[in-house]
């Protein structure tokens, strides 16, 4: 889960919000931000024109402690999966329709390096 | 490009295996997975690999990396793979070109600051990726010499990751801190090699008297058969066994390469020595196991024993009583077909094992000079010879036993002793004459033709063979031991130059096998 002292909030908010703009550059259209449900949250759901995508947007101000990517291992795949089945549950989307993406974004100055992982799951 | 291929070589025992190391960059979580049966020091290449380019310079890449090894159902082992490793998630990642080392044979371990460590067992796999029809290899640069034994390789000597990059890429190699890379692992055998300055200035006229004990190691020497010296301490047995690889020639050329890489797969080489070219000489300690003594070890690593150490050389085994006698009797197999198969549960290795045997005993555990002053019971003095087995004594061509030096012999004796040289050039001569007989088949050695061969192609006159069929008659010889007093037979004409044994070549050779003192 995210660090939820001020900064760290503000840096994840800022990371998302970045994510949510270079998304609707890429011309998807977005569905939902930060849809929550009992057991957790996820951070954007959007359509890429083919299916429906669920993006976890993982944000870091430096690669000190490893790559925003990498925190994205085998658990909290099976996490978001669990939860992009829940959504498109609720929202009478097939499951298959569904596809996860990772956002990694690193701090640089003003703006983010943002690294797109396809299909992690 | 998300998929690129090296290669890289798998050991099992002295025989190496081409495998190919793919990798792919696909969608996933990301991470580094390794399959294709990796041992546990292969899957710490995960860590070493990801270390290695970071401190290289490279960027990680950030994906979900599958890196196989193939044929997969080989179990692969060691960190041989690292820089094969490395370099195929590069090229998958289009930091260096993939064309550049497609059908590249990479071998060597990673350090952690991205240098390519010294592997041991490099000439084995060089001459399978020779083999195999691979003309580039990258070697660690501590194994260049050793790699660039094998003809018709171009060697690429690595010192590091990064300097490997920029070759591949055709950059300027960076400079690297000419730090000289740490020896090879040595051995950890309980076994050790006779340190080579020990044995440098022997020489045969060193001993005095023992006539008939020199004629035996000359004999030994020109064709390559087994030994046992059995005497009184202080007689010169050991003395003598030793100085048999100085009558010995060098190796020739396919033999030396053998040599050594049997000798890269153990460890033992010696760093400033790429290539063995005098014959090996081993001797093992009497505490030494049937593991020590034929190969093997726990776990996948086989290591080859001291009969594939002394492999076209000598196995000295000094005190042979003294033997476990499972550790003797393990010696029969090898010694009837030059090679030892080792069959643990993670697969089966060979090694080459063809030696020349050299036992040497005292007459009793008391081991009086004199046989007069033995306190041994009669009991006992029988039992310590049997410890040697009948089957085991069946294989050895030449018996002797040998008596102290008498005094005019230790005065006088020195100044008509020969030197090494003198009996080398004989036996080099008799060897000549072996290697024209056997010229059109695969034997370099009266010892080593088969007996089937041996009776049908080199049979001696029958006049000749009077005296060995009356001891076939009596019950005294065996078949097989008829085939060894053949071979010996013509080894002593060939010593003599004749064309073939005569009765006294016969007769000499029966004497010899059965020990009786002539």
């Amino acid at each position: 889960m995210n660090n939820h002292t001020h900064a760290g909030h503000d840096l994840g908010a800022r990371g998302e919000e970045a994510a949510a703009g270079y998304l609707a550059g890429l011309g998807w259209r977005l569905i939902e931000r930060n849809w929550r449900c009992r057991e957790g949250e996820l951070d954007i759901i959007a359509h890429d024109g083919r299916q429906y995508v669920v993006c976890e947007v993982k944000t870091r101000r430096s690669v000190r402690f490893g790559d925003p990517v990498e925190a994205v291992g085998d658990g909290k795949a099976a996490r978001l999966r669990r939860l992009a089945l829940r959504w498109a549950a609720s929202h009478g989307v097939r499951g298959a329709d569904v596809r996860i993406d990772v956002l990694g974004l690193v701090a640089e100055g003003d703006g983010f390096v943002l690294d797109h992982l396809r299909e992690v799951c | 490009m998300t998929l690129a291929k090296t290669r890289s070589v798998s050991l099992v025992g002295v025989d190496g295996f081409v495998v190919d190391v793919e990798a792919a960059i696909t969608s996933g979580v990301p991470g580094l997975h390794l399959v294709g049966l990796p041992d546990t020091a292969l899957s710490e290449a995960r860590d070493r690999v990801r270390a290695a380019i970071f401190n290289s310079g490279e960027d990680w890449p950030n994906r979900h990396v599958t890196v196989s090894l193939f044929p997969a159902s080989l179990p692969k082992k060691g960190s041989t793979f690292d820089v094969a490793i490395a370099v195929a998630l590069l090229a998958a990642a289009e930091v260096v070109p993939p064309r550049s080392c497609a059908g590249l044979v990479l071998i060597g371990e990673l350090g952690l600051d991205g240098r390519v460590r010294a592997i041991p067992g490099v000439l084995p796999a060089v001459l399978a990726a020779a083999n195999a029809g691979c003309r580039r290899v990258v070697v660690p640069r501590a194994n260049a010499a050793e790699a660039g034994l094998v003809p018709d390789v171009e060697v690429l000597a690595a010192g590091t990751l990064r300097g490997l990059l920029a070759v591949l890429r055709d950059e300027a190699p960076p400079i690297e801190d000419e730090e000289p890379d740490p020896p090879p692992p040595r051995s950890a055998a309980g076994l050790s090699l006779r340190s080579p300055d020990r044995r440098t200035g022997m020489d045969l006229a060193d001993v005095r008297g023992q006539a008939e004990a020199r004629r035996a190691l000359e004999i030994s020497a020109a064709g390559g058969h087994h030994l046992f010296f059995s005497g009184p301490p202080g007689c010169g047995k050991t003395m003598l066994a030793e100085r048999l690889p100085t009558l010995l020639p060098p190796l020739e050329a396919d033999a030396a390469l053998e040599v050594t890489a049997i000798h890269s797969v153990a460890g033992t080489l010696p760093p400033d020595q790429p290539l063995i070219t005098r014959s090996p000489f081993y001797a093992p300690h009497h505490t030494a196991t049937r593991a020590a003594m034929v190969g093997g070890g726990s776990g996948r690593v086989l290591q080859p024993g001291a009969v594939s150490l002394a492999h076209r050389g000598t196995l000295f085994l000094d005190e042979a009583p003294e033997f476990m006698s499972g550790t003797l009797d393990a010696l029969r197999q090898p010694l009837e077909e030059g090679e030892v198969r080792i069959s643990r549960a993670e697969g089966t290795a060979c090694f080459p094992a063809r030696f020349t045997l050299v036992l040497a005993a005292n007459p009793c555990p008391c081991a009086a000079a004199k046989q007069v002053d033995c306190s041994c019971a009669p009991a006992i003095r029988r039992k310590y010879l049997t410890r040697i087995s009948g089957p085991l004594l069946d294989r050895i061509d030449l018996k002797l036993e040998l008596t102290p030096a008498s005094r005019a012999e230790l005065r006088y004796d020195l100044e008509f002793a020969e030197a090494s040289r003198v009996v080398a050039e004989r036996v080099l001569t008799a060897r000549e004459r072996t290697l024209k007989r056997l010229d059109d088949t695969p034997w370099r050695s009266n010892s080593e033709i088969p007996g089937p061969e041996l009776r049908r192609r080199f049979t001696p006159p029958p006049e000749a063979m009077r005296a060995a069929d009356d001891a076939l008659q009596r019950g005294s010889l065996s078949a097989r031991g008829l085939d060894r007093v053949l071979r010996v037979a013509w080894t002593i004409a060939d010593l003599a130059g004749h064309d073939q044994p005569d009765e006294d070549d016969v007769g000499g050779a029966l004497a010899l096998w059965t020990g009786r003192r002539s």
